[in-house]
């Protein structure tokens, strides 16, 4: 049996990565911006501020 | 918490529905459902047009439902075909028909204009009627806003407090997680992907595996009502190979379906298919029993929540830490779903 792979993503994706080790979020927007936050709430709003990521 | 109309829900497994009227209210909306004689499913309003009797308290003679108070006769598509002592039927005797689809084991019910009702929007959860699989599955009626089961099951650390020596261990709630919101196709996706992991009872026992395991939880959440977590577990230090196959991994594909029915209860369909162990009776119990305690841990946990909401003053603020993105985003997607904004693309129409 394989192991089942969540379905492919789009291009409109939004991502954020608690980096191992830290209590760090890294966001990346599908525009490719990058910005990092400790506050999952402030960290999508910067997300979802795009284009505007200030 | 607003209801998200003009999508598809969860009423039923498809072994619920047969030559009986089945009575369930799907976002305050009281429905009956049964199959008509070929076999096909029916949902139509449950309240008669006349003195509003529940027709699911009524009697089902061949294609049509006998109202149980006065008679009031209705066909599969809701219209009245008599009335008693009567020739003339009103022209307005119709109860509300919904479009319906059974798939995967579900029989879905659309919730809103039927003009909008697309079958190929249904997400799925093929394992469910995979032959591959065996399945193990119930619903629990659960006394809280749908909400705070969303927030449940975005949110697995909880299961190393409320689930310990069921399915928690402690390195569920150290593992740091990956969130992700696809707009255009309306899923989040939360993956917690832990390399060296105590494995509690419920992989233990199915499995056989006496060590530490890898353990991989991928959540795919289809918002508003399907929400699945594909976990895989192994031996330490066993991966898939790389072209995907994986013949020393077990692999569980854990099925929540999420139906509001009123704005303080819900409908907490669950089923849990595995790939090993197939057709074997005592690993079936055995999941089966177990999943269903950890469904009513959440349950009764969830039901004490809604009491305490319930008594908050509105928009009492709350603390969201790190192990909240995922809940978070599908607060957000469903806030947004609720505003009317358009439903995602499904994937067969791009």
């Amino acid at each position: 049996m394989t192991v089942t792979q969540p379905e492919q993503a789009t291009g409109t994706v939004f991502r954020i990565d608690w980096v191992p080790g830290t209590d760090r979020l890294l966001g990346t927007c599908h525009c490719g911006a990058r910005g990092e936050q400790e506050d999952p709430a402030l960290m999508w709003d910067w997300l979802l501020a795009h284009p505007d990521h200030g | 918490m607003t209801f998200v109309r003009n999508q598809w829900y969860v009423a039923a497994y498809a072994t619920e529905l047969g030559r009986n009227l089945l009575a369930r209210t799907i976002l305050g909306e009281p429905i009956v459902l049964f199959r008509a004689n070929s076999g096909r499913p029916v949902a139509l309003a449950d309240r008669c047009v006349h003195r509003h009797y529940p027709l699911s308290q009524s009697q089902l003679v061949e294609n049509t439902i006998v109202c149980g108070y006065h008679g009031f006769t209705y066909g599969t598509d809701g219209r009245c075909v008599a009335v008693p002592g009567q020739q003339r039927i009103p022209r307005t005797a119709r109860v509300t028909c919904y479009p319906v689809a059974e798939l995967d084991s579900f029989v879905w019910v659309w919730i809103g204009d039927p003009d909008r009702a697309d079958a190929t929007l249904i997400p799925r959860a093929p394992w469910l009627a995979d032959g591959r699989y065996t399945t193990v599955a119930g619903m629990e009626p659960l006394a809280a806003r749908y909400g705070l089961l969303v927030d449940n099951l975005l949110d697995l650390s909880h299961e190393t407090y409320l689930h310990g020596g069921y399915i928690g261990t402690p390195e569920v709630a150290d593992t740091p997680i990956t969130t992700e919101v696809d707009e255009e196709r309306g899923i989040i996706r939360v993956s917690r992907r832990m390399a060296d992991a105590a494995c509690p009872p419920f992989y233990a026992q199915s499995t056989g595996i006496t060590g530490r395991i890898v353990r991989w939880q991928d959540i795919e959440y289809h918002p508003p009502c399907l929400y699945l977590l594909h976990s895989r577990v192994a031996p330490a230090g066993v991966l898939p190979s790389p072209d995907g196959t994986d013949p020393d991994g077990f692999h569980v594909e854990v099925v929540y379906a999420i139906t509001p029915s009123t704005g303080t209860s819900t409908y907490d369909f669950w089923a849990v298919a595995r790939d090993f162990a197939l057709g074997d009776e005592a690993v079936s119990t055995f999941l089966h029993d177990s999943n269903r305690t950890v469904v009513l841990q959440d349950v009764a946990a969830l039901n004490t929540l809604e009491q305490v909401v319930a008594a908050e003053p509105p928009g009492l603020q709350e603390l969201s830490i790190n192990i909240d993105t995922g809940g978070l985003a599908a607060r957000r997607m469903l806030a947004r779903m609720a505003a009317g904004e358009p439903a995602p693309v499904p994937a067969a129409a791009r």
